[in-house]
C-alpha cells in the first residue's frame, strides 16, 4: 500500500521543474553552508519568502534542497579550512582536517560526502517506512498527547543537550514568552503590549532565526578575526573511484553510524551528539584507535554518516506530529503554515501529493547533491577565497533582506539586529539558540494544546498523567528534565568522578 | 565574563517580572472559557524567574577572570553592528537597495581596504542583482526611495 504512494512522489519529484529547483536549492544551499554565518536555518529563513509564489511542493523542494546542500558543504569548510561551519561538523575537523593537510583531501572529502549520502539515504528509507505509520497513530493524539510531545521535545534539549541545563530551560522559557507577545487568539485580549501597537503582531520567528543565527554568527565570527587559510585540493575523478574502493572496508562505522543518527535524530538538538557520539563509537571498535585525530578516514566517515542520518530524521517529527526536529525544520514548519498547510499527521490524508513529493526529493536530492558537490567541490571552496570584508557586508544585506521579506515591515529589521546582539552575547554566555528558536515556533501550539487539555480535564493537571500515551510520554519527558538533577546524585552514589566542565555541545 | 552574566541574569529577570505583571493584570485563573490570557505566560515567567535566581547565583559563586569581550575584539564587531544599524535607519529615506550599496561600500572600503573598484563595482552590482531576483523575477517588494521612484518602480 505504501509502495504506490512512493511511485506517486517519484512522479512529482522528477519532473523537470522540480529536477531543476532541487539543484538549484542544492548549489545554494551548499554556498551556504560553506559561509560562515550562513547555516541551514537562517538560509532557509532567508530564502522563504522567494517560495511564497511558487507550488508548495517545489517550494518545499527547494527548502530542503538547500539543507541538504548546506549539510554537505559544512564537510567541505571542516576538511579542507578547520572550520566547522555547523555544530555538527566539528567532529569531522578531527581527522579530515589532517588528511587534508597530508595532501588527501580529496580523498576525505569522497569519504565525507559518500558517507554522508549513505547517512542520509538509511534516514530516508526508515522515513518512507516509518512516516505513514507514524502519522496513521498521531491521527488518534488529542491535545494531552501533543502537550505531552512538546514537553518531551523541549525535555531534551534540558536533558541531553549538554551545556548547562539552567540556561536550557530559560532559552525555552523566553522562546515561549516571546511567542506569546501580541494578541491572544483565544480570547482576543492583547499581551505583553503595553499599550505598543507595533508589539500587537508579536515578532516573528524567521525574523529571531536570521538575528540570532545570522547576524549574531557574523559577530562571532568577525570577533575572531577570521582569516582562510585552506589546504589545497584536487578532486580527480581517479581519486574518488580509488577512495570508493577502500570505503566498504568500513562497513561497520557506516551501519553504526546510520543507526546513531537515525536515532538521535528524530528528537531536537540531535545532530551534534549523534555525530561525536558515532566518532567516539568508531575510535572505541577500531583496531587502530591511536591514528585517530591523525588522519584516518574512518574518522571523517564516522561523524559525517551520522550527521546526515540525523538530519534527514529531523524530517520525520516535522512531517508526523508537526513538531520540528531542527531550527532549520522549525523555519520549514513555518513555510508550511505560511503556504497554507496544516502540519500534522492529517497532511498525509489530505496532501499526500505533497507529503510523498518531498519524501521522494529526499532521495534524487540527496542523489542530485552527492554528484554535484563531487564535481564542484574547487569552486565551493574557492567561495571561502573571497576576503572577508566583502563577504561580511553582503551577508548583512541578505539577512536584512529576507527579514523585511517575511511581513514587508521595516521594524522586522530592526529587529533582526537587536536578536543579532542577543544570538552573540547569548552564544557568548552558552545560552542555547536553537530551543529559544524551536519554542518561540511552537510556542501557540503548544499553549493550545494546555489550554483544549485543561478544558478537557476542568484544569487538572493529572490529565498528562492519566491518560495512557499522554502519560508515558509526560514520564519520559519528567525524566529528562531531571537528568541534570540525578546525574551528579548518580555519579556520586557509583562514587564516579564527576566530568569536569560540561562541553557546549549543543546544535 | 561574570559581569555580565550576572547582568545578563538580571535583565532576564526584570522581563520575568514585567511579564508576571502583565499576567496578573490578564487573569491568571479560570475564565469562563477555560484558563485565561494570562495563565500561560504566568507560570513561564515565573518558572524563568526561579531558574535566572539559580543562573545568578552560579554566576556569582564562581570565579573567573576571562573577560567577557577584549577591546581588541570588540572593535570588528562594533564596525559591523553600527553601520548597519545606521544603514537601517536610512532604509526609512532613501529605500534598502541605496542603503545597501551605500553600506557595503563603506564596509569593503572602511575595513577591507578594497580598490575603489572592486568597492564600487560590487555596491552596485549587488543591490542590482537583488533588486531584480526579488522585485522583478520573484515579485517580493522592498523598501524604495527616490532613486527607485526616479527610474520608474
Amino acid at each position: 500500500m505504501g509502495f504506490e504512494n512512493i511511485v506517486l512522489g517519484f512522479h512529482i519529484a522528477i519532473t523537470p521543474f522540480n529536477l531543476f529547483v532541487a539543484v538549484i536549492g542544492i548549489t545554494l544551499g551548499t554556498i551556504i553552508g560553506v559561509l560562515p554565518g550562513l547555516g541551514g536555518a537562517n538560509g532557509v529563513a532567508i530564502l522563504l519568502p522567494l517560495t511564497f509564489t511558487m507550488p508548495p511542493t517545489s517550494a518545499i523542494i527547494l527548502l530542503t534542497s538547500l539543507y541538504w546542500g548546506a549539510l554537505f558543504g559544512g564537510a567541505i569548510t571542516s576538511i579542507l579550512f578547520n572550520i566547522p561551519g555547523e555544530p555538527w561538523s566539528v567532529a569531522t575537523t578531527f581527522d579530515g582536517y589532517p588528511l587534508a593537510r597530508q595532501g588527501q583531501g580529496g580523498q576525505a572529502l569522497t569519504a565525507a560526502f559518500t558517507s554522508s549520502f549513505v547517512g542520509a539515504l538509511f534516514s530516508i528509507v526508515l522515513i518512507t517506512f516509518f512516516a505513514p505509520i507514524l502519522a496513521e497513530i498521531a491521527l488518534k493524539f488529542g491535545p494531552p498527547e501533543f502537550f505531552a510531545i512538546q514537553l518531551l521535545t523541549f525535555s531534551s534539549f534540558v536533558g541531553l543537550g549538554g551545556g548547562n541545563p539552567l540556561k536550557s530551560l530559560v532559552s525555552i522559557l523566553i522562546g515561549f514568552i516571546l511567542a506569546a507577545v501580541g494578541l491572544d487568539i483565544v480570547t482576543g485580549q492583547l499581551r505583553m503590549t503595553f499599550g505598543v501597537t507595533e508589539l500587537m503582531k508579536g515578532f516573528d520567528f524567521i525574523v529571531a532565526v536570521i538575528g540570532l543565527f545570522g547576524i549574531g554568527e557574523i559577530m562571532l565570527s568577525v570577533e575572531e578575526g577570521l582569516s582562510f587559510r585552506g589546504a589545497q585540493t584536487g578532486m580527480k575523478l581517479g581519486v574518488v573511484l580509488e577512495t570508493w574502493k577502500i570505503l566498504p572496508r568500513y562497513w561497520r562505522t557506516f551501519v553504526r553510524g546510520s543507526f546513531i543518527g537515525f536515532w538521535m535524530g528524530f528528537k531536537p538538538g540531535g545532530a551534534t551528539p549523534a555525530s561525536f557520539m558515532s566518532y567516539a563509537f568508531a575510535k572505541r571498535f577500531s583496531k587502530h584507535p591511536e591514528r585517530f585525530g591523525k588522519g584516518e578516514l574512518e574518522g571523517v566517515v564516522a561523524p559525517e554518516t551520522a550527521a546526515h542520518a540525523a538530519g534527514v530524521a529531523a524530517m520525520l517529527p516535522m512531517l508526523t506530529l508537526g513538531i520540528p526536529g531542527s531550527p532549520t525544520a522549525a523555519v520549514m514548519l513555518g513555510g508550511l503554515i505560511i503556504w497554507g498547510l496544516q502540519p500534522g499527521p492529517l497532511l498525509f490524508k489530505e496532501k499526500p501529493d505533497f507529503v510523498w513529493g518531498l519524501i521522494a526529493s529526499m532521495y534524487t536530492g540527496n542523489i542530485i547533491g552527492v554528484i554535484m558537490v563531487l564535481a564542484f567541490v574547487p569552486f565551493f571552496a574557492a567561495i571561502l577565497r573571497i576576503p572577508f570584508a566583502i563577504l561580511t557586508p553582503l551577508i548583512v544585506v541578505l539577512c536584512a533582506v529576507g527579514s523585511y521579506a517575511v511581513h514587508n515591515s521595516m521594524l522586522d529589521i530592526w529587529y533582526m539586529l537587536i536578536f543579532g546582539v542577543v544570538g552573540y552575547v547569548f552564544k557568548k554566555l552558552d545560552y542555547p539558540l536553537a530551543p529559544l528558536v524551536l519554542a518561540l515556533v511552537l510556542g501557540d501550539l503548544a499553549e493550545n494544546a494546555l489550554r483544549q487539555s485543561l478544558i478537557m480535564s476542568q484544569g487538572r493537571l493529572t490529565i498528562f498523567v492519566t491518560r495512557p500515551i499522554a502519560g508515558a510520554i509526560t514520564a519520559v519527558a519528567i525524566f529528562f528534565f531531571l537528568l541534570p538533577v540525578i546525574t551528579p546524585w548518580w555519579r556520586r552514589l557509583r562514587g564516579l568522578p564527576t566530568p569536569a566542565a560540561p562541553s557546549a555541545t549543543h546544535g | 565574563m561574570r559581569t555580565v552574566d550576572v547582568l545578563t541574569a538580571v535583565v532576564l529577570m526584570l522581563l520575568g517580572g514585567v511579564v508576571v505583571a502583565d499576567s496578573v493584570r490578564l487573569g491568571i485563573g479560570w475564565g469562563t472559557d477555560g484558563p485565561k490570557s494570562g495563565f500561560f505566560p504566568f507560570w513561564l515567567a515565573l518558572l524563568m524567574l526561579a531558574a535566572c535566581a539559580l543562573i545568578l547565583i552560579q554566576s556569582i559563586r564562581r570565579k573567573s577572570s576571562a573577560p567577557f569581550v577584549t577591546r581588541e575584539q570588540l572593535s570588528p564587531v562594533l564596525k559591523v553592528l553600527w553601520p548597519a544599524a545606521a544603514a537601517v535607519a536610512l532604509m526609512q529615506f532613501v529605500g534598502l537597495y541605496v542603503a545597501s550599496a551605500l553600506y557595503m561600500a563603506f564596509y569593503m572600503r572602511l575595513v577591507g581596504r578594497h580598490g575603489w573598484l572592486v568597492v564600487i563595482g560590487l555596491a552596485v552590482l549587488v543591490p542590482v542583482v537583488t533588486f531584480f531576483v526579488f522585485e522583478t523575477w520573484f515579485l517580493v517588494p522592498m523598501p524604495k526611495g527616490p532613486l527607485e521612484a526616479w527610474l520608474g518602480y
